[in-house]
C-alpha cells in the first residue's frame, strides 16, 4: 500500500494514478478482510476500487491525461503534510492494541451488541442492525450526503452542455439559436 | 465501442448477473455482509457498464434522466418517510419497533425499507454522476 501511495505521488500520468488508486483501494479492502471487517471491505472494494476509479476515468476523459508541472515551491505544503501525519501517528500510540480485551469498545459496547441485538432486532448480521437501526440517524445523514453529491454534480454539470437533461432541446438547434442572438 | 463484439457479447451476458447479485446483496444484507450502499453501487455498475459498451445514448433510453432524478429523491424520501411513519404510529423518529405488531417484526420491516431507500439513492446517484460526466460533449 505504501508503494502504491508513493507511486501515486510521483507519477505525472493521471491515467496510471487513477488505476493505482484503484489498486490502493483493493489492497485496503484486503486489509479490512484481514481485520475481519467484511462489510467495510465490501464497501471499499465496490466504492473505492470500483465506482470511484470509474468516475475518475470519466473525469479524465473530459480533462487531460497529464498533470501540469507546478512552478511554485512545494516546501510549505510538504512540511504541513509531514507534521500532520506525524501528529496523527502520535495520536494512534495511545490507542489500545488491535483485539485487546481491555479496549473500551470491547468492554461493554461489543458485548452488549452481541448479546442483545439478536433479541432486540432479530437479525443475524450485527453490522446491519447497528447500521440501520441503532445508528439510523447517521445512516440517514450518509444517504443525504450522497444525495447532496448527486445534486451538486447536477447543478454544476447538468446544465448547458449536457444533452441528456430532460426537456433539453438538441445541441444543434441550441447553437443556431445562440448565433441568432 | 460499438465494434468490439467480444465486449458486447460478454457484457450482455454479465449485466443480468450483476443486477441479480446487487439484489442479492441488497436483500441478503440482514444475514451476510452487504446492504444498501454496496448493493446500490453494484446495481449502478451494471448500468454504467451498459453505458460504456453501448453508448450513453442507449443507456439513457433504458434509464431516462427523469427516472434517475425521481429515484434519487425517492430513496431519501423513503428513508425519512420510515422515520415519520414511526412518529405517526406513536414512537420516536426512526423507531422501527412500532411499525409492526411486535418489536422484532417492526425492526425487520424498518431495516428492510431503510436499506432499500439507501440502495435506491446510491444507485441513482452513481448512475447520475457517471452519465452527467460522460454525457458532456466538449
Amino acid at each position: 500500500m505504501a508503494c502504491t501511495a508513493f507511486a501515486i505521488i510521483r507519477l505525472r500520468n493521471l491515467f496510471s494514478v487513477v488505476i493505482l488508486s484503484g489498486i490502493f483501494s483493493l489492497l485496503a479492502a484486503s486489509l479490512y478482510v484481514l481485520l475481519t471487517a467484511v462489510d467495510v471491505a465490501f464497501t471499499e472494494a465496490s466504492v473505492g476500487a470500483g465506482i470511484s476509479t470509474l468516475l475518475m476515468l470519466a473525469t479524465l476523459a473530459i480533462t487531460s491525461e497529464y498533470e501540469k508541472k507546478s512552478e511554485r515551491s512545494t516546501l510549505l505544503p510538504k512540511s504541513i503534510v509531514i507534521v500532520t501525519g506525524a501528529v496523527l501517528i502520535y495520536g494512534t500510540l495511545d490507542m489500545p492494541l488491535y483485539g485487546a480485551a481491555d479496549a473500551p469498545a470491547n468492554l461493554h459496547l461489543i458485548q452488549r451488541f452481541i448479546e442483545e441485538s439478536g433479541k432486540e432486532i432479530g437479525i443475524p448480521n450485527i453490522v446491519t442492525s447497528i447500521l440501520a437501526s441503532y445508528r439510523g440517524y447517521d445512516t440517514l445523514g450518509e444517504t443525504v450526503v450522497i444525495f447532496t453529491a448527486a445534486i451538486g454534480v447536477l447543478v454544476l454539470l447538468g446544465h448547458g452542455r449536457n444533452r441528456w437533461r430532460p426537456g433539453k432541446q438538441p445541441k444543434i438547434a441550441r447553437d443556431e439559436q445562440e448565433e441568432e442572438v | 465501442m460499438n465494434n468490439h463484439s467480444i465486449l458486447r457479447v460478454v457484457s450482455k451476458f454479465m449485466i443480468p448477473y450483476i443486477l441479480l447479485f446487487a439484489l442479492y446483496v441488497q436483500f441478503h444484507g440482514d444475514f451476510g455482509p452487504g446492504g444498501g450502499f454496496q448493493a446500490g453501487v453494484i446495481f449502478a455498475a451494471a448500468f454504467i457498464l451498459y453505458g460504456l459498451i453501448f453508448g450513453i445514448e442507449a443507456a439513457r433510453k433504458v434509464l431516462p434522466a427523469t427516472a434517475t432524478r425521481i429515484l434519487l429523491c425517492a430513496g431519501v424520501l423513503l428513508y425519512a418517510g420510515v422515520g415519520v411513519a414511526g412518529i405517526l404510529l406513536g414512537g420516536n423518529y426512526l423507531d422501527y419497533n412500532v411499525l409492526a405488531e411486535n418489536a422484532q417484526a417492526g425492526q425487520h420491516l424498518g431495516i428492510f425499507l431503510v436499506e432499500f431507500g439507501v440502495g435506491t439513492t446510491v444507485a441513482a446517484t452513481m448512475v447520475t454522476v457517471f452519465f452527467v460526466f460522460a454525457g458532456q460533449d466538449f
